[in-house]
This record gives C-alpha cells, sequence and structure tokens, in this order.
C-alpha cells in the first residue's frame, strides 16, 4: 500500500515536470501573442481570503485566488463583454430556448492529474443548487421561480433544462467554478462540505481546471500559486499555458499601503484604486518602469435616493412626514437638476469619472441607451420644479413646503467610503443653494445598511452598486420591486404606475431572446429611472489599474477580476 | 527660556489662540463651508511686496489663480491680476457671540481674488478659516472632557487611595472595567440608539460626556498613587495626631500633592480628545460636514495622496504644536510656582 502511494506521488511528479501530452486532450487555443515561459509575478489582496472554497466564497480576496484555481463551463469575455467557451468547448440551445447541450473538452485533467468528466460538472451543480450548502450562487441558478436542472447525456456531453427561456442562460456559467468530484464527493455526502478547502487545507488536497494551483501557504502573508502542468489552453506557437511558473498573492490591507508597496516594485500588478492615488502614481511613471490604464467607466454606480418605504409598521413619524416631499417626483427631478455631477467628477475623482443620469454607464456599450436627456445642472430649472411642487422660500433664502415647514432632511453615508462622503459635502452644498437645509450623517457600513434594509430609519442616502455582469438580469434585484436590493421601497410590490411598468419590462426581457427587443425594453427601465428618479444616479467612477512594464500580454478590462481576467496569458518579459 | 519668561510667554500665546478662535468669525477671511469648486486643493496663496515689474508695493498683494483645465489641481498663477491685501474689509456675515451680525473681517482681498493662507480642500474651502472655527469645537469639546475626566479622576483616586480597603477595591476594579470595556462595540450602541440627526449642541455635549467618561480611570489610578504615598507622609500622620478630621487632610494634604498630576493629566488628555475625535467622526457621532473640527482636519492626513501632493494639508497639525506645547508650558510654569509656594 505504502509503496503503491509513493509509486503514484513518483509519477504524478513525473507527469508535472514533464507537461505530458494528452492523447485527444481537447485544447483550447488562446489568441494571444505568444509570451515567454517561466517567471513570477506578484499581485496585492486586500485582506486575506475568507476561504478557498469556490461555492461558498463572497469576499473579493477569496474569489480573487480561487478565480485562479478554477474553471468555468461558459465565460464572459472580459474585452467583449460576451460569452465564449471555456470547458465546454461548445453548445447547442433547443427551439424553445428551453435546454442547452454542452459538449464538453475530452481528456482534460485537474491540476491534481486526475482526469475530468460529465460526473463532475453534474456534482458540481448539484452541490450549486443544494439548499444545505448555502451557496451565494444558487439564487442565480433559480429561473422562472425553479432550479435548472441538469443531466448527463455522455462523459463529454450534459444538459441543462430552465423552466422559462432565459436571456442570459449562457452567462449563469461564468465564475462558477468545476469542481473536482473525486475530491469533494465524501466530504459533501457526509454533509460537512461548508469545511472543505479553507485556509488550513493542505494544498495536495485542492484541485480544480485553473491555470495555477496551490503552492504554499503562509497565513495572514501570501498565497503562492504554481503553474497548473495540467492546464488546457495552449498559444498559437503550441504552448502550454500559463506562461508563469508562479504567481504570488501578497496580503496588503489597505489601498494606500497598496499603492506603496507596487511603487516600491514589490508588486507587479496593482487594481481597486482610487483617483487621488491614480494622480500620486501617475507622476513616476516613467522613472519607475510601470504603467497607468484608466479604462474609462466601469459597472459601478453611484447614486442618491430617497426613503419611499412603507413606513406604516414603523413609528418613524418624522420621516413619514418628510416623505410628501420625497414621493413627489418634482421634488427629486428638483433635486437631480441642482447636483453638480461635473464638480463631483472634478473633485471627488481629480476628472477620472464619468457624470451618469441612469443606472447604465458608458463603459457598458451594449446596453447604454445613447438616446437617454443629460441635462446640465440648472438651479433655475430646479427652483421652477420645486415652485410648481408647491414649494415658497422664506425672505432668508431657506425653502419651505406648502404647509410652511422648512425642508430639512439628513443624507446617510457610509464612513468609511472617503469618495461618497465627499459627494455628500458637495451635494449639501448643491441642494443649500435650493436653500434646503442637508444634514450628513456618516455611519459605520453595517449601521447605515441595517438602517436602509431592516429598520428603514433613514431619509435619504447615497449609495453605489457595481453590476456583476453587463447584461441587465444582473441588476434585476434592483430594479424589480421584489428585489432585495430596491433600496428606495424594500414593500415588495410596485408603489406606483412606473414601477408595476419597470417590473414588466425587467421581467419581460429576462425571457425574451432576441437582443434587439431586449435592448429596447432595458432603454425604457433607463429612461424610467432618468425620469421618475427612484434613484438619483450621479457618477461612475473609471477602472483604474497600473502594470509593470515587464508584464506582458496584460489587457484590463472593466469587469471584475479587472487585471487577472486573463492570467495564464501573463507573462513577464 | 529664562523661567520666569516662561509663563507670560505661554499665556500670551494661549490668548492669542483662543482670542482668535473665539472670534473666528472676525480673523477668518471666509466662511468655513464656503466652496470653490473651480479651486480645489489650492497651495497656500504667496503674499508678494514686490510686483512683476520690479516695483514696489506700499500694499502687499497677492495674484489670482486660474486652474488648468487639462490637469485639475494644477495652478497657474496669473500676474495681470492683483488683489491687493486690506485689513477690515466687509465679506461673508457671520455673527458675534451669536448675536450681532457682522461682515467685517481682519483681514481679505476683494472678490474675485482669493486669501487662503494655509491653502484649500478637497473643496476648495479656505483651510485658515476651517483651522479657526474649527477650534471653537475641539478645543472647547477637549477642554472640557480633559477636565470631565481629571476630576472624576482626582475624586475617585483620592477616595481610593486615601481611605484605601474595601472603597479602594470597588473604585479601582470599577476603573478596571472602565479600561477593559470594548468602547467601539458600545459607541456603535451608542449611535443606533440615537436620532438620525444630531444637532451640533447635542453633537458637542456628546463628545464632552463620551470622551470625558471613557478616559477618567487612568487619572484617577495616578491620583489614587499620589493619595497612597501622601496618607503616609509624616506632616499627614502628624495632621491626623492633632486630631485632623478626614476631610480636612483631604483637601489641605493629600490633594494638593496631586496638583502636578493633574495639570500633566490634561495637558496630555486635550490632543489626544482632540484625535479621538476622529474615531467619533467615523463612528456617526462626531462633527459632521460642513462644519470643520481639528480632528476632521487632521483625519485628512491619513490619506496617502494628501501626504505625497498636498503639503499645505499639514498646516493645521503644524498650528497645533505651539498650541498643545503652550500648553503644555503653561501647567509646568504654574506647577512650579506651586511648589514654591509653602502649603
Amino acid at each position: 500500500m505504502h509503496l503503491a502511494a509513493s509509486i503514484i506521488f513518483l509519477c504524478s511528479f513525473l507527469w508535472a515536470s514533464g507537461a505530458p501530452v494528452q492523447p485527444g486532450e481537447d485544447r483550447m487555443v488562446t489568441d494571444n501573442s505568444p509570451g515567454r515561459l517561466g517567471g513570477r509575478l506578484v499581485v496585492a489582496l486586500r485582506s486575506e481570503p475568507k476561504t478557498l472554497n469556490p461555492v461558498l466564497a463572497v469576499d473579493d480576496p477569496s474569489r480573487d485566488v480561487i478565480r485562479c484555481l478554477t474553471a468555468d463551463l461558459i465565460h464572459i469575455s472580459r474585452e467583449s463583454l460576451k460569452t465564449e467557451p471555456e470547458l465546454a468547448k461548445s453548445w447547442n440551445v433547443s427551439r424553445d430556448g428551453k435546454q442547452y447541450t454542452l459538449h464538453l473538452r475530452h481528456g482534460l485533467r485537474f491540476s491534481d492529474g486526475q482526469p475530468f468528466s460529465a460526473d463532475d460538472v453534474i456534482f458540481t451543480f448539484q452541490v450549486y443548487l443544494d439548499e444545505k450548502v448555502h451557496s451565494p450562487q444558487r439564487d442565480l441558478l433559480i429561473v422562472g421561480g425553479k432550479p435548472i436542472t441538469v443531466e448527463k447525456v455522455d462523459n463529454d456531453t450534459v444538459r441543462f433544462e430552465l423552466s422559462q427561456p432565459y436571456a442570459a442562460a449562457e452567462r449563469l456559467f461564468d465564475g462558477l467554478a468545476i469542481l473536482p468530484r473525486h475530491l469533494l464527493e465524501n466530504t459533501y455526502r457526509e454533509g460537512n462540505f461548508s469545511q472543505v478547502w479553507n485556509l488550513s487545507t493542505p494544498p495536495d488536497h485542492l484541485a480544480g481546471l485553473g491555470p495555477f494551483r496551490m503552492k504554499e501557504y503562509v497565513l495572514g502573508q501570501r498565497i503562492v500559486l504554481e503553474k497548473n502542468p495540467y492546464y488546457w489552453k495552449e498559444d498559437r506557437s503550441g504552448s502550454r499555458l500559463p506562461y508563469l511558473d508562479e504567481l504570488d498573492f501578497l496580503v496588503v490591507p489597505s489601498e494606500d499601503a497598496q499603492v506603496i508597496r507596487f511603487q516600491a516594485g514589490d508588486t507587479d500588478i496593482l487594481s481597486r484604486f482610487g483617483a487621488e492615488n491614480f494622480s500620486v502614481l501617475e507622476k513616476q511613471q516613467a522613472a519607475k518602469s510601470y504603467r497607468l490604464h484608466d479604462l474609462g467607466a466601469g459597472l459601478e454606480y453611484n447614486f442618491l435616493f430617497f426613503n419611499l418605504n412603507d413606513l406604516a409598521s414603523k413609528s418613524l413619524p418624522e420621516i413619514a412626514r418628510k416623505q410628501f416631499w420625497f414621493q413627489d417626483v418634482r421634488f427629486r427631478q428638483a433635486i437631480s437638476s441642482a447636483m453638480d455631477r461635473a464638480g463631483i467628477v472634478r473633485l471627488v475623482y481629480n476628472g477620472r469619472a464619468t457624470p451618469l443620469w441612469s443606472q447604465v454607464t458608458p463603459g457598458n456599450k451594449l446596453w447604454m441607451d445613447d438616446a437617454l436627456p443629460r441635462p446640465a445642472r440648472s438651479l433655475d430649472h430646479a427652483r421652477q420644479l420645486l415652485q410648481s411642487a408647491g414649494f415658497s422660500w422664506k425672505n432668508d433664502g431657506s425653502l419651505v413646503d406648502a404647509r410652511g415647514a422648512p425642508v430639512e432632511f439628513s443624507i446617510l453615508t457610509s464612513s468609511s467610503n472617503s469618495q461618497r462622503t465627499k459627494m455628500a459635502a458637495i451635494i449639501q452644498d448643491d441642494l443649500s443653494q435650493l436653500g434646503m437645509n442637508v444634514h450628513i450623517v456618516p455611519l459605520e457600513f453595517r449601521s447605515m445598511v441595517d438602517r436602509l434594509l431592516n429598520t428603514f430609519d433613514y431619509e435619504a442616502a447615497i449609495m453605489g452598486l457595481v453590476s456583476g455582469d453587463a447584461d441587465p438580469t444582473a441588476d434585476m434585484n434592483v430594479w424589480i420591486s421584489s428585489g432585495e436590493t430596491h433600496l428606495w421601497d424594500l414593500r415588495g410590490k410596485p408603489a406606483t404606475p412606473w414601477e408595476s411598468e419597470m417590473d414588466r419590462l425587467m421581467e419581460q426581457q429576462e425571457t425574451t431572446l432576441d437582443f434587439a427587443q431586449r435592448k429596447r425594453m432595458y432603454d425604457r427601465v433607463q429612461e424610467i429611472v432618468a425620469d421618475d428618479l427612484p434613484v438619483i444616479c450621479l457618477v461612475s467612477p473609471n477602472i483604474l489599474v497600473g502594470s509593470k512594464d515587464r508584464v506582458g500580454n496584460f489587457r484590463p478590462a472593466i469587469l471584475n477580476p479587472y487585471a487577472l481576467w486573463n492570467v495564464e496569458q501573463l507573462y513577464v518579459r | 527660556m529664562e523661567r520666569r519668561f516662561k509663563l507670560p510667554a505661554a499665556l500670551f500665546l494661549l490668548a492669542v489662540f483662543h482670542a482668535a478662535i473665539i472670534f473666528a468669525g472676525f480673523f477668518a477671511p471666509y466662511d468655513f463651508a464656503a466652496q470653490d469648486r473651480e479651486l480645489p486643493f489650492t497651495p497656500p496663496t504667496p503674499i508678494h511686496f514686490v510686483d512683476q515689474h520690479g516695483n514696489l508695493h506700499a500694499r502687499p498683494f497677492i495674484y489670482g489663480l486660474s486652474a488648468d483645465p487639462a490637469s485639475p489641481s494644477l495652478y497657474k498663477t496669473d500676474p495681470t491680476k492683483e488683489y491687493p491685501l486690506y485689513f477690515l474689509v466687509p465679506g461673508a456675515p457671520y455673527r458675534i457671540a451669536g448675536l450681532f451680525a457682522v461682515r467685517v473681517h481682519f483681514f481679505g482681498v476683494h472678490e474675485p481674488g482669493r486669501i487662503l493662507l494655509l491653502g484649500a480642500d478637497a473643496y476648495g474651502r479656505d483651510q485658515l478659516s476651517r483651522f479657526l472655527y474649527g477650534g471653537q469645537i475641539s478645543l472647547l469639546a477637549g477642554l472640557l472632557a480633559a477636565a470631565l475626566s481629571v476630576s472624576l479622576g482626582v475624586v475617585v483616586g483620592a477616595l481610593s487611595g486615601f481611605y484605601g480597603g474595601w472603597i479602594d477595591e470597588v473604585l479601582m476594579r470599577g476603573g478596571d472595567l472602565f479600561l477593559a470595556l470594548p468602547w467601539l462595540y458600545l459607541l456603535f450602541a451608542v449611535r443606533a440608539a440615537l436620532p438620525l440627526h444630531i444637532s451640533q449642541r447635542q453633537v458637542f455635549l456628546m463628545l464632552v460626556v463620551v470622551m470625558g467618561l471613557i478616559g477618567w480611570a487612568r487619572p484617577a489610578r495616578l491620583i489614587r498613587g499620589v493619595a497612597l504615598s501622601a496618607r503616609e507622609r509624616n506632616f499627614v500622620l502628624a495632621a491626623r495626631g492633632f486630631g485632623a478630621s478626614n476631610g480636612y487632610l483631604l483637601r489641605r494634604h493629600v490633594l494638593p500633592q496631586a496638583y502636578g498630576v493633574v495639570l500633566t493629566q490634561i495637558t496630555l488628555l486635550i490632543p489626544q480628545y482632540i484625535l479621538a475625535e476622529v474615531t467619533l467622526t467615523f463612528l456617526g457621532i462626531g462633527v459632521g460636514e460642513p462644519m470643520p473640527s481639528w480632528g476632521s482636519l487632521l483625519s485628512s492626513l491619513q490619506q496617502y495622496y494628501v501626504l505625497a501632493s498636498y503639503w499645505w494639508m499639514f498646516l493645521p497639525a503644524l498650528l497645533l504644536i505651539p498650541l498643545f506645547l503652550s500648553f503644555y508650558v503653561a501647567a509646568d510654569a504654574v506647577q512650579e510656582r506651586l511648589k514654591s509656594i509653602p502649603l
């Protein structure tokens, strides 16, 4: 037994060093310019990953690492924002749009050398869909109220069945890491899935289909990944990817510290940092041989919104009284008209942001409604709107409503987000020019979320959301009235005609397969957001990344992960 | 400095600071909330006597600034625009003692010129004006909170050290409890229980009470030590032998021994409390925008880009050094004088 084990170990060692060519291995050829093999890159993580379990990970650091260790069936290209084959080399859709038959690449191996087959896919979806596992991605796999089903057709083919046609069906697979059944099935059957693949799991108990595999983990300091010798992609010249021998993740706990480490040359790639630090780094670009990239607007939208919740069951008379203003669309329009979006772009983001009038940013070229009006700031227009809504001004310039009550309200912001706190100070000043007395209430993030989602004890708030994907289905939760992120009103049903219309449009676009039709529906949703202003969209910050000159094939994108999405193609010059 | 000048010099500096802060409306050239969105992060305005043609001006003047549209926060001086500096100029309205509306400022230039002696912050607000107005809250809150902490500390510490026994046990364990409490989480709870918007006056009271209550345990321990050693001194034992009451002994012999500790504690606590306000603001119980406070002026220094690009954001911090130093020197000098007075 012992001998057998060591022979297997020896064999796998030989495999590893020799980069074997499997007969019939269905490799994917990438279109990048061929790079140099070998070398090591260092990237910083904001905090230690909480887990390495792909089914349970929610935090960015965990997902950044897991993404390098695993692969999905169909992938969203970060460049085109469209789907492309990954582990599934092709797929057919049935005529009614409910059945997807995926043809898997044949003869692939996990990073521990064990073969990959349809059984792994079936097992993976069983785990993701298991209610007891509590995967955060489970919700995505419920289409039309029913979980999708999966069956094995043969060793290289699986079939997914949806209860109704679903426009973004192919995009569901992005980020769903295929698990090795041979390593995880027993633990799963025993009901201990939540404990697998944590930070104390020995590296040889982890295996995936990603470009890298775990080599070493130093608690609280760094994670070292090494090249997966079984990876299934190769470049045009036939060398097996990834090019890098090693990828190191360093734990560097703050943005400023990450910027300093990058500036000092300790890390090779920097992402998720602010415009102020961009300006600081910019000055030394040439001297320190790195390059900064401003990719333009990403998918984050920051907005101001008012509490339109049903407060009948809560004892918040003060806020309920102010809701008479908030519910009046003219009041919201006046506020939108008074917003100095250009000022926010300049003062908060040093010009590295884009003003917004609806939730879709210019970064999302597929879905943005170009015809949407983008009115410039006008205090006069705002005053007219307020006047038509029955507001008037006292001699000292302060605004009062039709009953003579002074217009005074507070805006919640998260005190840990310096950009939004700054936005609040600008908005406060903008609105004081209309005679409104606005207070800023910065709160620690969790206390703020508690007020927004549970107690409804707030008047207005500034928030930002980052769409998980360019497709509108990613934001269903925000725009349909039963969604959990329908922040301004969580009563679960539409309260106004425009909310009903938005519900209908969002549900329709989800089951419509024709892109042009869907685009028209989502354009209308953007119009509603811009006209009826459930949220007053303000700005979208640009995606900023930096890389050392020596990093080859660096092609950052506006969709998360901004810099490492093509990690298998990166090389050291 | 020669010893006898120490106290007057320190007191003079303190008087200047306090006068400037109390009459912030008069000494500050601008309103603390007035934004200039075209000129964020303006460096301090240089004051000139000689113009570009080499002519000497009797009245100092400043040049106008224009922003470079291509790269925000890079400015060019415009030598064609000169704004002479005047004393007692009309400007933004303010109130003296909350009563009289006044427009006269100590110094300033005529619009559209802007004189920013300490530069401008991220919104183009004058840092000097914000520093002066900010002192109104921070300095007073710091002083009152330090006084509250130390008086609680004196009472508890003196009783504890003088009487000893179970009183000592109870009071000191109570102090330990205060030191061990997880304040951050308690303050979260406090914030959640408070109404959404807290008025300036309530914020001020809260700052004083929260900081004063959190900080009493450490001075109490120190003063307990002093009282403990004092009650064993021969002159105290002698007084007791002559029939002096406990109250008399505490008042006349034990507490005077603690003056030094009290003074140094106050001078050490004030700067601490001014910084503590940063944390309280983070938790949502500090001074909110647009009101300035020293804590909020200092907190912007925690960001790397400020450190790297905008050195003048440090000027308020530098101004605080002579202020705190004169507090310390004054306390030190008072202590020395007390020593020389026979008790």
